[in-house]
């Protein structure tokens, strides 16, 4: 159901933290450098990648939580950059946030959680108005109407995940950043929310941004899933595609590093095992930041980073050895 | 004999609100050199069978009845000072979280010779060379210089790995591994997983494997315990269990996570949240959620009952499905 046309670009984002060292001494944290990718209209773009990799940092700069360092995002065309498109922006892009326990102000009630953005954007005539709509929204994420006047504390898990998601609604938003929105949820609650980012992209045509590190969850939830290592995107590519022919070294690690629920498979699998952890960002390996943990690795990967090239399809790597592993 | 051995066991926490049974009448074996994986979402027990065996429960938990036995020893009521030779010596225990598990004031070394020179009775030196044998057995590198260094100079992999060094330095018969990679990286947590693999083929002990995650069961564990509300509901070994489910909540589980070849399809997830173990229901505590519950299963908790010899779970549904292949002659059962 995806369009042929970007909703979301974002072109050659940076985002660096300054860190500091010692008295009056910084070292910038590249947590993300240089990262350009387009997501279509209706589309699910996934994105995985290790802890420390920039993936939730991506998401938090493109709704400008974050200023970046440079970079331009653009929305339906038009480029975000002052104060006034960014409040602007903001009604059309909303976020759902990893933990259900602290994302939630546990002095407000759910209809005060879910009517805040309607409050700050004004968006309703009266009274009545206001509690239809957050009502409306609460029947959207599968909660009663009795639920309104109740605080976040009396909701278990996958509720008070469901309670963020009909706040992200409020504004009917196009695009929607999911910073793990499920991962702290058990199986069994992990898989109705789940559905419901399903169903509400088909009834209200979302996009998202679907930020995780379990990748049986991208695969299933994504229509494109771009891979990241150490603040830069190593492979971009369909869901299908990724999974069945990845390019990359680290893509193909990440992706047999997957423990399947099934133990025939399992016991069949080849496991590609990494040696070693994930270089801090501080010191980032020069050129491709992969090449310290990849047995591919030559002269040429010390040297500069590689840039994504089209392998066909749209399926974009970025490696030097691509022809020859 | 089973190298450990629990029947009935109940624990139950004492709170202001009531009392919660935590575990509810559990029984299982372990035998030499298997993996066992107790896999249950949260609140479904699988950690306080875990801290029941090892005697470790925290404040209000107690264990109410039941019996544990090591080698045909009784642990419950046993005492503190039986207590004290088993834990960490032949029974061990790793932690889900690498990070809070280790003391950020001592080194790493320090932390390791403290159980070696405890239960082995080895001197310090000796206990130094066992140390760093064991963080070269769990691939640390250059462990004579890691053995200084405190816990925050290690990453989450490494520090689950001196976790480990630390669990297996006394040669336990069995390994207790409470959600060992849940908070860890996936290429991580292959390497972890990988590890662990390795060395119980090396040293044959019986390993506990107690997680959510069903990929890490199915990677893992010759036999799997699948636990709700503080009750077993299904037992057997791994392919039963995975490609044979006979209870409504295994069957639901296989059902809400996402598989390599779905096509994207909708995911069927169980309906209803947990239940609230203060307020058990009188049936099966999975009844409310579960979309076969007839009206028996609702008033009346099934037994468990052996599906064949590999496998036993217990759901009123295996009742219901062998009464319609009999034609009725085994309804009085």
């Amino acid at each position: 159901m995806a369009e042929n046309k970007p909703l979301i670009q974002v072109k050659n984002l940076k985002e660096y933290f300054n860190i500091s060292t010692g008295w009056l001494t910084t070292v910038p944290l590249k947590a993300v450098d240089d990262v350009s990718f387009d997501i279509m209209k209706g589309e699910t773009l996934g994105l995985v990648g290790e802890s420390g990799c920039g993936k939730t940092t991506v998401g938090r700069t493109i709704l400008r939580l974050y200023e970046p360092t440079s970079g331009e995002i653009w929305y339906d065309g038009k480029k975000i950059e002052d104060k006034k498109t960014v409040k602007e922006f903001r009604k059309h892009a909303t976020m759902v946030f990893q933990d259900p326990y602290s994302s939630l102000n546990p002095r407000m009630t759910v209809s005060d959680i879910i009517g805040e953005p309607l409050d700050v954007y004004k968006m309703y005539e009266n009274a009545a108005e206001r509690r239809e709509r957050i009502l409306e929204l609460m029947a959207y994420v599968g909660l009663n109407s009795e639920h309104a006047s109740r605080y976040a504390h009396e909701f278990s898990g996958g509720q008070r995940q469901r309670i963020g998601i009909a706040r992200s609604l409020a504004l009917k938003p196009d695009f929607i950043v999911c910073d793990e929105p499920v991962s702290a949820l058990d199986v069994s609650i992990q898989a109705q929310v789940i559905n419901m980012f399903d169903e509400l992209q088909e009834k209200l045509g979302l996009t998202y941004l679907f930020i995780a590190h379990d990748l049986l969850v991208v695969r299933h939830i994504s229509d494109r899933i771009a891979v990241m290592y150490l603040g830069h995107i190593v492979e971009l590519a369909d869901s299908n595609e990724i999974y069945n022919h990845p390019v990359h070294p680290y893509s193909k690690s990440l992706i047999s590093a997957v423990p399947l629920p099934d133990p025939k498979a399992a016991r069949a699998n080849k496991r590609i095992v990494l040696s070693g952890d994930i270089p801090s960002p501080l010191n980032a390996p020069s050129g491709c930041p992969f090449r310290t943990r990849c047995s591919h690795a030559c002269e040429a990967c010390a040297g500069e980073m590689p840039p994504l090239k089209d392998v066909g399809g749209g399926h974009l790597v970025a490696c030097h050895r691509i022809g020859d592993i | 004999m089973s190298m450990l051995e629990v029947r009935d066991l109940h624990t139950s926490f004492f709170t202001d609100a009531g009392e919660v049974k935590a575990v509810n009448g559990i029984s299982f074996d372990l035998d030499e050199g298997k993996v066992l994986g107790i896999v249950g979402e949260s609140g479904s027990g699988k950690s306080v069978t875990a801290y029941s065996v090892m005697q470790i429960l925290a404040g209000t938990g107690k264990i109410v009845s039941g019996s544990i036995k090591y080698k045909g020893t009784e642990l419950v009521g046993s005492g503190e000072s039986v207590m004290k030779t088993i834990r960490g010596n032949k029974i061990s225990i790793i932690f889900q979280d690498p990070m809070t598990s280790l003391n950020p004031t001592y080194t790493i070394g320090h932390q390791l010779m403290e159980g070696i020179m405890m239960h082995t009775g080895r001197n310090k030196k000796e206990a130094r060379e066992r140390a760093i044998e064991m963080l070269r057995l769990v691939n640390v590198n250059e462990p004579e210089k890691r053995m200084k260094q405190y816990p925050y100079e290690f990453s989450g992999g490494m520090r689950q790995r001196v976790m480990i060094a630390m669990a297996l330095s006394c040669e336990p018969d069995i390994l207790i591994a409470d959600e060992p990679t849940t908070a860890l990286d996936v290429t991580i947590q292959a390497q972890i997983l990988e590890l662990m693999k390795k060395l119980q083929e090396e040293l044959g002990m019986a390993i506990i494997m107690i997680t959510h995650d069903l990929g890490v069961v199915a990677q893992m564990c010759d036999e799997v315990i699948v636990m709700y509300a503080g009750s077993i509901c299904e037992q057997g070994t791994a392919d039963e269990i995975f490609y044979n489910p006979c209870h409504e909540y295994t069957k639901g589980l296989m059902r809400s996570i996402p598989t390599l070849d779905d096509e994207f399809k909708r995911l069927k997830p169980i309906s209803g949240t947990p239940i609230d173990l203060l307020n058990m229901p009188a049936g099966c505590p999975f009844a409310p959620r579960c979309e076969n519950a007839m009206k028996i299963c609702l008033s009346q908790k099934c037994e468990r009952m052996q599906i064949n010899e590999d496998h036993a779970a217990g759901c009123w549904m295996n009742v219901k499905k062998d009464f319609e292949k009999t034609g009725g002659k085994a309804a009085e059962e």
